[in-house]
C-alpha cells in the first residue's frame, strides 16, 4: 500500500503520557471486522475516547480541542501487544505521521514503518521535556526531520538525534515499500527455496 | 578445526537469510506461513490491487478461528462482518491455491493449536502468522514470530520478509517444579519478573532442567507468552520429547525423509561455549501458583501474595494506579478469596490436551460454583474429541459444565464470547489488557488448574488445597 513520504514534519503533537499502550487500547479487536483497510481512524482508542453510548469522553485527549497535529507522544513501551497491523493503520488513518515514545513494542515499530508512520525513539528525559512543553503550550511545534534524523522542540531548540536503519530511511523518503523490493529479488529467492529442507 | 560455536538461534536464524541489506534488515526466508480471517484480508486485497501471485502456495496454511462462535458452528455465522471475514478467506484460499481448514473442518482450531497438531510446525523451521503468539511454535526449535498485514502480503507474494536480526536472550529456569506449578505459571512467573518488555528487541531461548523435564504442551505454553515480556518470540532446543510428539502426524516427514530430518534436527542445539546478550537464571523452587492483578501480563504474583505497591512495581505511578483502577483492586489487598464471575479456560495458550487434564483433575468430584460463568473452549477439534475420548467430558458435564466448540473465543472476545463490564474473568489465556476479553471485562491470568479452582469455590483459591 502505497503511503506518503516523509522528510521534514513540522507540526504540534498530542500528548498521551501513559505506559504501555497496547495495541488493543489503540484498536479494540471488535474492529478488526473489516476486509479492507478504511475507517480504522473513526475507532482508534475507542473504549478510551468514547464511553458505552458512544459519547466522547471529555477528560481522553483526543477529544480535547486544544490539542492537535501529526504527532503522537506516547509514554513507555508504546505499542505492545497484539500484531495488529491495523494499531497502526488507526493512527495513520486518524492523521498521525509520527509517534515518539522513549520505547517502542518490536512488531508496532515495524507495521509502522511499513506503512509510513515514523516511530521515533528518544530518551526519556527527551520525552519528558516534550510533555513539559506542551503542558506550557498545547501547540508548542515539534520538528522531525528524517534526513537529519534529529527530532527538536521548536520553543526551546532543545533536540535529539534519533536511529533508523538506512534501509528503512530510504524507503520511507521515498514512500517506497518491501513488497516492491522484494519482488525484484525473486530469482535469488527461488533458487533459495529449491535448496530448503521444508 | 573446530567451528565458532552458535546458539541455536543463530543457527536456523542464518540458514534462513536469503541476502544481507548493508545497514538495514535481512531477507529472511519464510518456511511456514499461518493465516486467519482478521489479518489476512488486506494481504490478499494488496496481491490483488499490484496484480501478484502467491508464490508457493503450498507452504501457507489457512484456518478459521479469531471470529468463529463457539456454539452451533453447524448453522451460518450471525454477525455478518465475521461471516465476511470466513468467506473473505475461503475464497482467496481458493483462489490462490491454499489449503483451508474452514468452519466445520475436523482439522479446523486455533492456528498455533493446529499446526503442531498435524505436524506442519517442525524444528529448524521459519514460521510467521499475523498473530503475535505466533510464537508457540518455538517450542519446536523453530523461530516463529507475529507479523503484521504488510508482511503477510510479503510472504504470500515473495516467501521473505525484511527482518533485522534480534538480539538474544537465554532463560535459564534450574531445579524442579512443586506440585501443582504448572508451565503457565513458569511463564507468568518470568514475565512478572522481567515485565512486559523486559525482553523487546530479543529472542529467547528457555534452557535448564525445568523446560527439559516439561511436556510439548507446556513448552508451547511457554514459547506462547514469550510475547508478553516484548520478545520477538520464545525458543527451546528440540529433544526427544520433541521428536516424539512430531513422530507419525499426519505433516510430518516419514520414512527415510524421517530419518534425514531427525539427524538434522538433533544439531538444533546451542553449542557449549555460545554467547547470549542477556541471561537469566531463575529457581523452580521459587515459583507458585501465579495469578495476575492488573492490566499487563507483568503484573503478575504468587497467588498467595499481596499485590504489590507501586513502589515495588516500579515505573510510572500514574499508569499503576489506572492499572489497580481498571481492576477495582488496591495496593496490598490479598488475591485469595477475591470473587470471580467467569472462567475462561482455552486459548492458544492453554488450550490443548494437557490443559483440560489439569482443569478436569480439580473438578473431579466437585461442583461448578452458582454464581460462576464457566467458558471451556477446546482449542481445536482434535483436542475436543480427545476430552471426549478420555472421559473429561463427562468430568465437565457431572460438575456442572459444558464443553464448547473450538475457537479463540474469549481470548480476544471477537465473537459473542465477551465478558460483561466489570465482571472479574480468571482466563487461561494471554493477556489482561484493558477491554481485551470485552469492554470493561477484568482479567485476571492463570494457569487452567487455578481456573478450575476458582470454578468450583467461586473466588481467587489456590488449587494446591484442591489437589
Ligand atoms: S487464542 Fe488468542 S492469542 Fe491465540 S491466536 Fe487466538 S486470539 Fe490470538
Amino acid at each position: 500500500m502505497a503511503y506518503d513520504k516523509f522528510t521534514i514534519l513540522k507540526s504540534s503533537a498530542v500528548p498521551m503520557p501513559i505506559e504501555n499502550v497496547d495495541t488493543d487500547q489503540i484498536i479494540p479487536a471488535r474492529f478488526l471486522k473489516a476486509t479492507e483497510r478504511k475507517g480504522f481512524g473513526d475507532n482508534l482508542f475507542r473504549d478510551w475516547r468514547f464511553n458505552g453510548d458512544d459519547t466522547p469522553k471529555q477528560d481522553f485527549v483526543l477529544n480535547n480541542a486544544i490539542y492537535s497535529g501529526k504527532i503522537l507522544v506516547g509514554g513507555r513501551n508504546f505499542g505492545s501487544g497484539s500484531s495488529r497491523e491495523h494499531a497502526a493503520w488507526a493512527i495513520y488513518d486518524y492523521g498521525f505521521r509520527c509517534v515518539v515514545s522513549s520505547f517502542f513494542a518490536d512488531i508496532f515499530k515495524n507495521n509502522s514503518l511499513n506503512i509510513g508512520i515514523l516511530p521515533v525513539q528518544v530518551s526519556p528525559e527527551f520525552l519528558d521535556k516534550i510533555f513539559k512543553a506542551i503542558e506550557a503550550d498545547p501547540k508548542a511545534e515539534l520538528e522531525v526531520s528524517l534526513p537529519a534524523q534529529t527530532i527538536t522542540i521548536l520553543a526551546t531548540g532543545e533536540k535529539e538525534s534519533f536511529d533508523i536503519n538506512g534501509y528503512k530511511k530510504h524507503n520511507m523518503q521515498n514512500g517506497f515499500d518491501d513488497i516492491d523490493y522484494l519482488q525484484s529479488l525473486k530469482t535469488e529467492i527461488q533458487a533459495f527455496a529449491a535448496n530448503s529442507p521444508y | 578445526m573446530s567451528k565458532t560455536p552458535a546458539t541455536l538461534f543463530d543457527k536456523v536464524w542464518d540458514s534462513h537469510v536469503v541476502k544481507k541489506i548493508e545497514d538495514g534488515p535481512d531477507v529472511f526466508f519464510i518456511d511456514r506461513h499461518f493465516i486467519h480471517e482478521v489479518t489476512s484480508p488486506v494481504a490478499f486485497l494488496g496481491l490483488e490491487s499490484r496484480g501478484l501471485k502467491v508464490i508457493f502456495p503450498e507452504k501457507t496454511f489457512a484456518t478459521a478461528d479469531h471470529n468463529t462462535p463457539t456454539i452451533n458452528q453447524h448453522l451460518p455465522v450471525q454477525d455478518p462482518l465475521s461471516a465476511n471475514q470466513l468467506k473473505a478467506l475461503e475464497s482467496n484460499s481458493a483462489k490462490y491455491g491454499i489449503s483451508h481448514w474452514g468452519l466445520g473442518n475436523p482439522k479446523n482450531g486455533i492456528v498455533h493449536v493446529v499446526g503442531p497438531e498435524n505436524g506442519i510446525t517442525l524444528p529448524g523451521m521459519t514460521i510467521v502468522c499475523g498473530d503475535s503468539h505466533t510464537s508457540t511454535h518455538g517450542a519446536f526449535g523453530a523461530i516463529a514470530f507475529g507479523i503484521g498485514t504488510s508482511e503477510v502480503e510479503m510472504v504470500l507474494s515473495s516467501q521473505c520478509i525484511m527482518q533485522p536480526k534480534p538480539k538474544k536472550m537465554r532463560i535459564n529456569v534450574h531445579g524442579q517444579l512443586g506440585k501443582g506449578i504448572t508451565p503457565k505459571d513458569v511463564v507468568l512467573y518470568i514475565i512478572s519478573k522481567l515485565t512486559a518488555a523486559g525482553a523487546t528487541g530479543y529472542f529467547v531461548e528457555f534452557a535448564g532442567q525445568v523446560f527439559e523435564q516439561m511436556s510439548m504442551e507446556g513448552r508451547m505454553t511457554v514459547c506462547n507468552m514469550s510475547i508478553e515480556m516484548g520478545a520477538r518470540g520464545g525458543m527451546i532446543a528440540p529433544d526427544e520429547t520433541t521428536f516424539a510428539y512430531i513422530k507419525g502426524r499426519e505433516k510430518a516427514p516419514q520414512g527415510a525423509a524421517w530419518d534425514k530430518a531427525l539427524a538434522y534436527w538433533k544439531t538444533l542445539k546451542t553449542d557449549a561455549g555460545a554467547t547470549f546478550d542477556v541471561e537469566h537464571n531463575y529457581d523452580a523452587a521459587d515459583i507458585e501458583p501465579m495469578i495476575t492483578y492488573g492490566t499487563n501480563p507483568g503484573m503478575g504474583m504468587g497467588i498467595t501474595k499481596h499485590i504489590p505497591t507501586a513502589k515495588e512495581v516500579g515505573g510510572s505511578k500514574a499508569s499503576y494506579d489506572k492499572s489497580l483502577d481498571y481492576m477495582g483492586f488496591h495496593e496490598d489487598d490479598v488475591m485469595i478469596g477475591k470473587k470471580v464471575d467467569y472462567v475462561f479456560i482455552g486459548s492458544c495458550t492453554n488450550g490443548r490436551i494437557e490443559d483440560f487434564r489439569a482443569f478436569a483433575s480439580i473438578i473431579k468430584g466437585r461442583k461448578k460454583a452458582e454464581h460462576v460463568t464457566a467458558w471451556i473452549v477446546p482449542g481445536s477439534h482434535i483436542v475436543e474429541q480427545q476430552i471426549k475420548d478420555e472421559g473429561i467430558l463427562d468430568i465437565l458435564t457431572a460438575a456442572g459444565f459444558q464443553l464448547r466448540q473450538p475457537g479463540c473465543s474469549a481470548c480476544l472476545a471477537m465473537n459473542d464470547d465477551k465478558i460483561p463490564a466489570g465482571k472479574y474473568a480468571v482466563s487461561t489465556s494471554n493477556r489482561n489488557f484493558e477491554g481485551r476479553q470485552g469492554p470493561g471485562a477484568r482479567t485476571m491470568l492463570a494457569s487452567p488448574l487455578v481456573a478450575a479452582a476458582a470454578a468450583v469455590t467461586g473466588v481467587v483459591t489456590d488449587p494446591r488445597e484442591l489437589i
